[in-house]
Protein backbone atom coordinates (compact mmCIF):
# COMPACT_ATOMS: atom_id res chain seq x y z
CA UNK A 1 0.00 0.00 0.00
CA UNK A 2 2.71 2.29 0.59
CA UNK A 3 4.38 1.82 -2.48
CA UNK A 4 1.13 2.46 -4.11
CA UNK A 5 0.78 5.03 -2.05
CA UNK A 6 4.62 6.35 -3.24
CA UNK A 7 3.66 5.75 -6.94
CA UNK A 8 0.58 7.53 -6.95
CA UNK A 9 2.08 11.02 -5.49
CA UNK A 10 5.45 10.87 -7.41
CA UNK A 11 3.44 10.62 -10.68
CA UNK A 12 0.82 13.02 -9.68
CA UNK A 13 3.36 15.66 -8.05
CA UNK A 14 7.04 15.14 -7.69
CA UNK A 15 7.80 13.54 -10.99
CA UNK A 16 4.90 15.08 -13.12
CA UNK A 17 4.99 13.99 -16.89
CA UNK A 18 5.59 17.31 -17.92
CA UNK A 19 7.77 19.81 -15.47
CA UNK A 20 9.74 17.00 -14.43
CA UNK A 21 10.11 14.18 -16.87
CA UNK A 22 9.78 16.56 -20.12
CA UNK A 23 7.57 14.33 -21.80
CA UNK A 24 4.41 15.74 -23.96
CA UNK A 25 5.79 19.24 -24.11
CA UNK A 26 4.44 19.78 -27.24
CA UNK A 27 0.99 19.10 -26.40
CA UNK A 28 1.37 21.40 -23.21
CA UNK A 29 2.59 24.04 -25.48
CA UNK A 30 -0.11 23.21 -28.37
CA UNK A 31 -2.86 22.87 -26.58
CA UNK A 32 -2.58 24.75 -23.45
CA UNK A 33 -4.42 27.99 -24.57
CA UNK A 34 -8.03 27.38 -23.52
CA UNK A 35 -9.31 25.83 -20.46
CA UNK A 36 -11.68 23.92 -22.61
CA UNK A 37 -9.29 21.96 -25.06
CA UNK A 38 -6.73 21.68 -21.79
CA UNK A 39 -9.30 19.63 -20.07
CA UNK A 40 -10.06 17.81 -23.20
CA UNK A 41 -6.26 16.55 -23.89
CA UNK A 42 -5.48 16.25 -20.27
CA UNK A 43 -8.44 13.33 -19.97
CA UNK A 44 -7.63 12.01 -23.36
CA UNK A 45 -4.26 11.37 -22.67
CA UNK A 46 -5.48 9.83 -19.20
CA UNK A 47 -7.23 7.50 -21.32
CA UNK A 48 -4.85 6.26 -23.79
CA UNK A 49 -2.16 5.78 -21.33
CA UNK A 50 -4.41 3.53 -19.33
CA UNK A 51 -5.49 1.75 -22.17
CA UNK A 52 -2.08 1.70 -23.57
CA UNK A 53 -1.04 -0.32 -20.22
CA UNK A 54 -3.58 -2.59 -20.06
CA UNK A 55 -2.56 -3.82 -23.51
CA UNK A 56 1.27 -3.46 -23.51
CA UNK A 57 2.09 -5.06 -20.06
CA UNK A 58 0.45 -8.47 -21.08
CA UNK A 59 1.92 -8.03 -24.40
CA UNK A 60 5.39 -7.23 -22.65
CA UNK A 61 4.73 -10.15 -20.01
CA UNK A 62 2.50 -12.58 -21.79
CA UNK A 63 4.61 -12.72 -25.49
CA UNK A 64 7.47 -10.62 -25.68
CA UNK A 65 9.91 -12.13 -22.41
CA UNK A 66 8.84 -15.76 -22.73
CA UNK A 67 10.24 -15.39 -26.29
CA UNK A 68 13.18 -13.40 -25.41
CA UNK A 69 12.66 -10.80 -27.39
CA UNK A 70 12.13 -8.16 -24.74
CA UNK A 71 14.35 -5.64 -27.57
CA UNK A 72 11.47 -5.33 -29.58
CA UNK A 73 9.67 -3.40 -27.05
CA UNK A 74 10.16 -0.47 -28.91
CA UNK A 75 8.62 -1.24 -31.93
CA UNK A 76 5.52 -3.20 -30.45
CA UNK A 77 4.70 -0.53 -27.89
CA UNK A 78 4.31 2.06 -30.46
CA UNK A 79 2.53 0.04 -32.81
CA UNK A 80 -0.09 -1.18 -29.94
CA UNK A 81 -0.61 2.03 -29.01
CA UNK A 82 -0.73 3.76 -32.75
CA UNK A 83 -3.40 0.72 -33.42
CA UNK A 84 -5.36 0.89 -30.11
CA UNK A 85 -5.94 4.71 -30.42
CA UNK A 86 -7.19 3.88 -33.80
CA UNK A 87 -9.86 1.22 -32.31
CA UNK A 88 -10.97 3.60 -29.54
CA UNK A 89 -11.48 6.39 -31.74
CA UNK A 90 -13.57 4.17 -34.14
CA UNK A 91 -15.26 2.43 -31.54
CA UNK A 92 -16.41 5.89 -29.82
CA UNK A 93 -17.26 7.74 -32.96
CA UNK A 94 -19.76 4.25 -33.57
CA UNK A 95 -21.16 4.07 -30.34
CA UNK A 96 -20.62 6.95 -27.67
CA UNK A 97 -21.07 9.80 -30.20
CA UNK A 98 -21.13 11.94 -27.34
CA UNK A 99 -17.86 11.42 -25.87
CA UNK A 100 -16.29 11.24 -29.14
CA UNK A 101 -17.51 15.02 -30.36
CA UNK A 102 -15.54 16.20 -26.92
CA UNK A 103 -12.46 13.87 -26.75
CA UNK A 104 -12.02 12.66 -30.90
CA UNK A 105 -10.29 15.55 -31.59
CA UNK A 106 -7.51 14.82 -29.63
CA UNK A 107 -6.94 11.14 -29.95
CA UNK A 108 -5.09 11.14 -33.60
CA UNK A 109 -2.97 13.29 -31.61
CA UNK A 110 -2.07 11.53 -28.50
CA UNK A 111 -0.43 8.45 -30.69
CA UNK A 112 2.58 10.50 -31.26
CA UNK A 113 2.51 12.23 -27.82
CA UNK A 114 5.59 10.69 -25.67
CA UNK A 115 4.20 10.85 -22.61
CA UNK A 116 1.75 7.80 -23.91
CA UNK A 117 5.06 5.74 -25.09
CA UNK A 118 6.95 6.62 -21.77
CA UNK A 119 4.53 5.73 -19.18
CA UNK A 120 4.63 2.40 -21.05
CA UNK A 121 8.44 1.88 -21.53
CA UNK A 122 8.63 3.39 -17.74
CA UNK A 123 6.45 1.07 -16.29
CA UNK A 124 8.16 -2.09 -17.51
CA UNK A 125 12.12 -0.37 -16.54
CA UNK A 126 10.67 0.14 -13.20
CA UNK A 127 9.45 -3.49 -12.64
CA UNK A 128 6.01 -2.53 -12.07
CA UNK A 129 3.71 -4.72 -11.25
CA UNK A 130 0.33 -4.41 -13.17
CA UNK A 131 -1.65 -2.73 -10.28
CA UNK A 132 1.02 -0.34 -9.77
CA UNK A 133 1.39 -0.09 -13.44
CA UNK A 134 -2.40 1.00 -13.70
CA UNK A 135 -1.89 3.29 -10.52
CA UNK A 136 1.17 5.22 -12.35
CA UNK A 137 -0.36 5.54 -15.64
CA UNK A 138 -3.76 6.83 -13.77
CA UNK A 139 -2.29 9.63 -11.81
CA UNK A 140 0.78 10.06 -14.36
CA UNK A 141 -2.35 10.95 -16.83
CA UNK A 142 -3.79 13.14 -13.99
CA UNK A 143 -0.65 15.11 -13.18
CA UNK A 144 -1.04 15.92 -17.08
CA UNK A 145 -4.26 16.72 -16.95
CA UNK A 146 -3.42 18.71 -14.32
CA UNK A 147 -0.34 20.47 -15.22
CA UNK A 148 -2.47 21.71 -18.72
CA UNK A 149 -5.18 23.01 -16.73
CA UNK A 150 -2.83 24.94 -14.23
CA UNK A 151 -0.81 26.27 -17.47
CA UNK A 152 -4.39 27.16 -19.41
CA UNK A 153 -5.15 29.72 -16.57
CA UNK A 154 -1.43 31.18 -17.05
CA UNK A 155 -1.66 31.63 -20.44
CA UNK A 156 -5.17 33.38 -20.17
CA UNK A 157 -3.10 35.48 -17.86
CA UNK A 158 -0.09 36.22 -20.20
CA UNK A 159 -2.20 37.18 -22.98
CA UNK A 160 -2.73 40.61 -21.49
CA UNK A 161 0.77 40.97 -20.60
CA UNK A 162 3.02 43.19 -22.17
CA UNK A 163 5.91 41.58 -23.02
CA UNK A 164 9.39 42.48 -25.12
CA UNK A 165 8.72 42.05 -28.84
CA UNK A 166 11.11 39.19 -29.34
CA UNK A 167 9.89 37.86 -26.11
CA UNK A 168 6.52 37.16 -27.70
CA UNK A 169 4.62 33.90 -28.26
CA UNK A 170 6.78 30.51 -27.63
CA UNK A 171 9.87 32.09 -25.34
CA UNK A 172 7.38 34.15 -23.25
CA UNK A 173 5.33 30.44 -22.60
CA UNK A 174 8.25 28.81 -22.27
CA UNK A 175 9.52 31.09 -19.35
CA UNK A 176 6.33 30.78 -17.62
CA UNK A 177 6.71 27.16 -18.02
CA UNK A 178 9.92 27.65 -16.59
CA UNK A 179 8.38 29.64 -13.32
CA UNK A 180 5.67 26.87 -13.18
CA UNK A 181 8.08 24.45 -12.65
CA UNK A 182 10.22 25.95 -9.98
CA UNK A 183 6.31 26.32 -8.08
CA UNK A 184 6.19 22.02 -8.49
CA UNK A 185 9.67 22.00 -7.07
CA UNK A 186 8.38 22.88 -4.00
CA UNK A 187 6.22 19.67 -3.39
CA UNK A 188 9.91 17.42 -3.67
CA UNK A 189 9.84 17.45 -0.03
CA UNK A 190 7.08 15.30 0.00
CA UNK A 191 8.67 12.17 -1.36
CA UNK A 192 11.37 12.19 1.64
CA UNK B 1 24.82 19.45 -62.84
CA UNK B 2 26.06 22.40 -60.95
CA UNK B 3 22.35 23.02 -60.71
CA UNK B 4 21.72 19.62 -58.83
CA UNK B 5 24.90 19.81 -56.57
CA UNK B 6 23.57 23.57 -55.57
CA UNK B 7 20.46 21.95 -54.32
CA UNK B 8 22.14 19.11 -52.54
CA UNK B 9 23.98 21.54 -50.70
CA UNK B 10 21.01 23.13 -50.36
CA UNK B 11 19.07 20.59 -48.86
CA UNK B 12 22.43 19.96 -46.30
CA UNK B 13 22.24 23.74 -44.99
CA UNK B 14 18.48 24.20 -45.16
CA UNK B 15 18.30 22.31 -41.08
CA UNK B 16 21.53 23.98 -40.08
CA UNK B 17 20.22 27.20 -39.76
CA UNK B 18 17.31 28.44 -41.59
CA UNK B 19 15.11 25.48 -40.61
CA UNK B 20 16.78 24.65 -37.72
CA UNK B 21 14.27 21.76 -36.44
CA UNK B 22 14.92 23.03 -32.84
CA UNK B 23 15.28 26.75 -32.53
CA UNK B 24 13.14 27.75 -35.49
CA UNK B 25 10.37 25.25 -36.37
CA UNK B 26 9.90 24.12 -32.79
CA UNK B 27 10.18 20.36 -33.25
CA UNK B 28 11.83 17.51 -31.11
CA UNK B 29 11.22 19.61 -27.72
CA UNK B 30 10.91 16.90 -25.18
CA UNK B 31 14.61 15.50 -25.99
CA UNK B 32 15.93 19.08 -26.39
CA UNK B 33 14.12 19.73 -22.72
CA UNK B 34 15.14 16.72 -21.07
CA UNK B 35 18.68 15.67 -21.93
CA UNK B 36 20.78 18.85 -21.89
CA UNK B 37 21.84 18.98 -18.87
CA UNK B 38 25.19 18.27 -19.90
CA UNK B 39 26.82 19.29 -23.30
CA UNK B 40 27.87 15.76 -23.76
CA UNK B 41 24.42 14.28 -23.32
CA UNK B 42 23.15 16.76 -26.06
CA UNK B 43 25.94 15.81 -28.22
CA UNK B 44 25.18 12.27 -28.04
CA UNK B 45 21.39 12.50 -28.02
CA UNK B 46 22.08 14.72 -31.40
CA UNK B 47 24.00 11.81 -33.07
CA UNK B 48 21.70 8.96 -31.97
CA UNK B 49 18.42 10.90 -33.39
CA UNK B 50 20.61 12.06 -36.83
CA UNK B 51 21.43 8.31 -36.93
CA UNK B 52 17.98 7.42 -36.70
CA UNK B 53 16.79 10.43 -38.79
CA UNK B 54 19.27 9.21 -41.59
CA UNK B 55 18.33 5.73 -41.46
CA UNK B 56 14.75 6.13 -41.54
CA UNK B 57 14.94 8.69 -44.39
CA UNK B 58 16.88 6.25 -46.93
CA UNK B 59 14.60 3.51 -46.03
CA UNK B 60 11.55 5.35 -46.14
CA UNK B 61 12.24 7.23 -49.15
CA UNK B 62 13.87 3.86 -51.22
CA UNK B 63 10.45 2.73 -50.67
CA UNK B 64 8.02 5.51 -50.76
CA UNK B 65 6.51 4.01 -54.16
CA UNK B 66 6.20 0.69 -52.50
CA UNK B 67 4.32 1.59 -49.12
CA UNK B 68 0.75 2.02 -50.04
CA UNK B 69 -0.31 5.69 -49.10
CA UNK B 70 -3.10 4.40 -46.49
CA UNK B 71 -0.77 2.50 -44.19
CA UNK B 72 2.40 4.75 -44.57
CA UNK B 73 2.07 5.90 -40.64
CA UNK B 74 2.11 2.61 -39.62
CA UNK B 75 4.96 1.92 -41.93
CA UNK B 76 7.29 5.08 -41.16
CA UNK B 77 6.51 4.03 -37.45
CA UNK B 78 7.45 0.53 -37.71
CA UNK B 79 10.96 1.63 -39.47
CA UNK B 80 11.61 4.54 -37.23
CA UNK B 81 10.68 2.19 -34.09
CA UNK B 82 13.59 -0.43 -36.22
CA UNK B 83 16.10 2.55 -36.25
CA UNK B 84 15.76 3.20 -32.28
CA UNK B 85 16.28 -0.09 -31.47
CA UNK B 86 19.64 -0.48 -32.97
CA UNK B 87 20.81 2.49 -32.21
CA UNK B 88 19.80 1.50 -28.64
CA UNK B 89 21.41 -1.92 -29.03
CA UNK B 90 24.91 -0.09 -30.14
CA UNK B 91 24.87 2.76 -27.73
CA UNK B 92 24.58 -0.23 -25.24
CA UNK B 93 27.50 -2.23 -26.24
CA UNK B 94 30.01 0.28 -27.33
CA UNK B 95 29.15 3.45 -25.05
CA UNK B 96 27.18 2.44 -22.17
CA UNK B 97 27.85 5.35 -20.22
CA UNK B 98 25.96 7.68 -23.11
CA UNK B 99 22.99 4.60 -22.89
CA UNK B 100 22.82 4.96 -19.28
CA UNK B 101 22.63 8.81 -19.35
CA UNK B 102 20.17 8.99 -22.06
CA UNK B 103 17.86 6.40 -20.47
CA UNK B 104 14.59 6.27 -21.64
CA UNK B 105 14.38 9.38 -23.86
CA UNK B 106 16.47 6.75 -26.23
CA UNK B 107 13.44 4.96 -26.97
CA UNK B 108 11.47 8.56 -27.27
CA UNK B 109 13.75 8.82 -30.33
CA UNK B 110 10.68 6.88 -32.34
CA UNK B 111 8.18 9.43 -31.28
CA UNK B 112 10.44 12.45 -32.15
CA UNK B 113 8.50 14.69 -33.80
CA UNK B 114 11.16 15.93 -36.32
CA UNK B 115 12.13 12.55 -37.49
CA UNK B 116 8.31 11.81 -38.66
CA UNK B 117 8.07 15.52 -40.01
CA UNK B 118 11.05 14.90 -41.81
CA UNK B 119 9.69 11.56 -43.59
CA UNK B 120 6.50 12.61 -44.16
CA UNK B 121 7.38 15.96 -45.59
CA UNK B 122 10.19 14.95 -47.49
CA UNK B 123 11.62 11.37 -47.40
CA UNK B 124 8.33 10.48 -49.22
CA UNK B 125 8.27 12.69 -51.68
CA UNK B 126 12.10 13.06 -52.31
CA UNK B 127 14.99 9.93 -53.89
CA UNK B 128 17.24 8.43 -51.72
CA UNK B 129 20.30 10.64 -52.19
CA UNK B 130 18.31 14.14 -51.30
CA UNK B 131 16.99 12.62 -48.55
CA UNK B 132 20.03 11.20 -46.97
CA UNK B 133 21.28 14.91 -47.35
CA UNK B 134 18.16 16.64 -45.91
CA UNK B 135 18.70 14.39 -43.09
CA UNK B 136 22.22 14.94 -42.15
CA UNK B 137 21.34 18.53 -42.29
CA UNK B 138 18.41 18.45 -40.24
CA UNK B 139 20.32 15.85 -37.72
CA UNK B 140 23.43 18.39 -37.65
CA UNK B 141 21.17 21.14 -36.91
CA UNK B 142 19.33 19.50 -34.34
CA UNK B 143 22.86 18.31 -33.04
CA UNK B 144 24.25 21.69 -32.62
CA UNK B 145 20.79 23.24 -30.74
CA UNK B 146 21.11 20.46 -28.15
CA UNK B 147 24.86 21.07 -28.05
CA UNK B 148 24.21 24.69 -27.32
CA UNK B 149 21.29 24.19 -24.89
CA UNK B 150 23.82 21.72 -23.16
CA UNK B 151 26.23 24.38 -23.03
CA UNK B 152 24.88 26.98 -21.19
CA UNK B 153 23.04 24.59 -19.10
CA UNK B 154 26.25 23.18 -18.08
CA UNK B 155 28.53 26.22 -17.41
CA UNK B 156 25.57 28.04 -15.43
CA UNK B 157 24.33 25.12 -13.81
CA UNK B 158 26.83 22.93 -12.97
CA UNK B 159 30.59 25.09 -13.61
CA UNK B 160 31.56 22.72 -16.11
CA UNK B 161 32.10 22.09 -19.96
CA UNK B 162 32.64 19.29 -21.24
CA UNK B 163 33.71 17.69 -17.70
CA UNK B 164 36.15 20.58 -17.34
CA UNK B 165 36.09 23.02 -14.33
CA UNK B 166 35.07 26.90 -15.29
CA UNK B 167 37.50 28.99 -13.10
CA UNK B 168 34.71 31.23 -11.57
CA UNK B 169 31.26 29.57 -12.07
CA UNK B 170 32.56 26.33 -10.66
CA UNK B 171 32.49 27.77 -6.83
CA UNK B 172 28.94 29.24 -7.32
CA UNK B 173 26.80 27.11 -9.83
CA UNK B 174 23.78 28.60 -10.17
CA UNK B 175 21.75 25.03 -9.80
CA UNK B 176 18.26 25.83 -10.87
CA UNK B 177 19.76 25.62 -14.39
CA UNK B 178 20.39 22.13 -14.40
CA UNK B 179 16.85 21.35 -12.72
CA UNK B 180 14.22 21.48 -14.91
CA UNK B 181 12.90 24.73 -14.83
CA UNK B 182 16.69 26.03 -15.81
CA UNK B 183 15.46 23.99 -19.58
CA UNK B 184 12.32 25.86 -20.39
CA UNK B 185 14.21 28.66 -19.16
CA UNK B 186 17.29 28.55 -20.95
CA UNK B 187 15.34 27.41 -24.34
CA UNK B 188 13.10 30.24 -24.09
CA UNK B 189 15.98 32.67 -23.87
CA UNK B 190 17.82 30.81 -26.80
CA UNK B 191 14.53 31.27 -29.06
CA UNK B 192 14.31 34.85 -28.34
CA UNK B 193 17.61 35.67 -29.30
CA UNK B 194 16.87 33.65 -32.48
CA UNK B 195 13.75 35.59 -33.44
CA UNK B 196 16.34 38.77 -32.56
CA UNK B 197 18.92 37.21 -35.06
CA UNK B 198 15.73 36.44 -37.78
CA UNK B 199 14.81 40.19 -37.31
CA UNK B 200 11.32 38.95 -38.24
CA UNK B 201 7.95 38.36 -36.61
CA UNK B 202 8.43 35.96 -33.91
CA UNK B 203 6.81 32.35 -34.97
CA UNK B 204 2.95 31.43 -35.46
CA UNK B 205 1.85 29.94 -31.58
CA UNK B 206 1.50 26.38 -32.15
CA UNK B 207 -1.96 25.97 -31.91
CA UNK B 208 -2.46 22.17 -33.42
CA UNK B 209 -0.90 19.99 -31.06
CA UNK B 210 -1.15 16.99 -34.27
CA UNK B 211 2.17 14.94 -34.47
CA UNK B 212 2.91 15.31 -30.90
CA UNK B 213 1.87 18.93 -31.33
CA UNK B 214 4.45 20.08 -33.78
CA UNK B 215 3.71 23.02 -35.83
CA UNK B 216 4.55 21.85 -39.18
CA UNK B 217 2.16 18.67 -38.54
CA UNK B 218 -0.75 20.55 -41.19
CA UNK B 219 1.82 20.99 -43.73
CA UNK B 220 3.27 17.35 -42.75
CA UNK B 221 -0.76 16.06 -43.96
CA UNK B 222 -0.67 14.10 -40.72
CA UNK B 223 -3.86 15.47 -40.00
CA UNK B 224 -5.40 14.60 -43.02
CA UNK B 225 -4.17 11.17 -42.72
CA UNK B 226 -5.13 10.27 -39.50
CA UNK B 227 -8.64 11.79 -40.15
Amino acid sequence: MKTILAIMLSAMITDNFIVSKFMGICPFLGVSKKLGSATGMGIAVTFVMICATCVTYPIYHGLLVPNHIEYFKTVVFILVIALFVQLVENFLKKCVPALYKSLGVYLPLITTNCAVLGVTVLNIDNNYTFVQSLVNALFGGIGFALMLIIFSGVRKKLEYADIPETFKGVPATLIAASIVSVSFMGFSGLMS
Amino acid sequence: MSDKKNSLFGELTKGIIKENPTLVMLLGMCPTLAVTTQAMNGIGMGLATTFVLLGSNIVISALRKVIPDKVRIPAFIVIIASFVTLIGFLLEGFVPSLYDSLGIYLTLITVNCIIFGRAEMFASKNNVIASSFDAIGMGIGFTLALFLMGSIREIIGAGQWMGMDIPVMHSNPMLLFIMPAGGFFTLGCIIAAVNKLKNKKPPQEITCGGCGGCPMAEKCGTKEADK
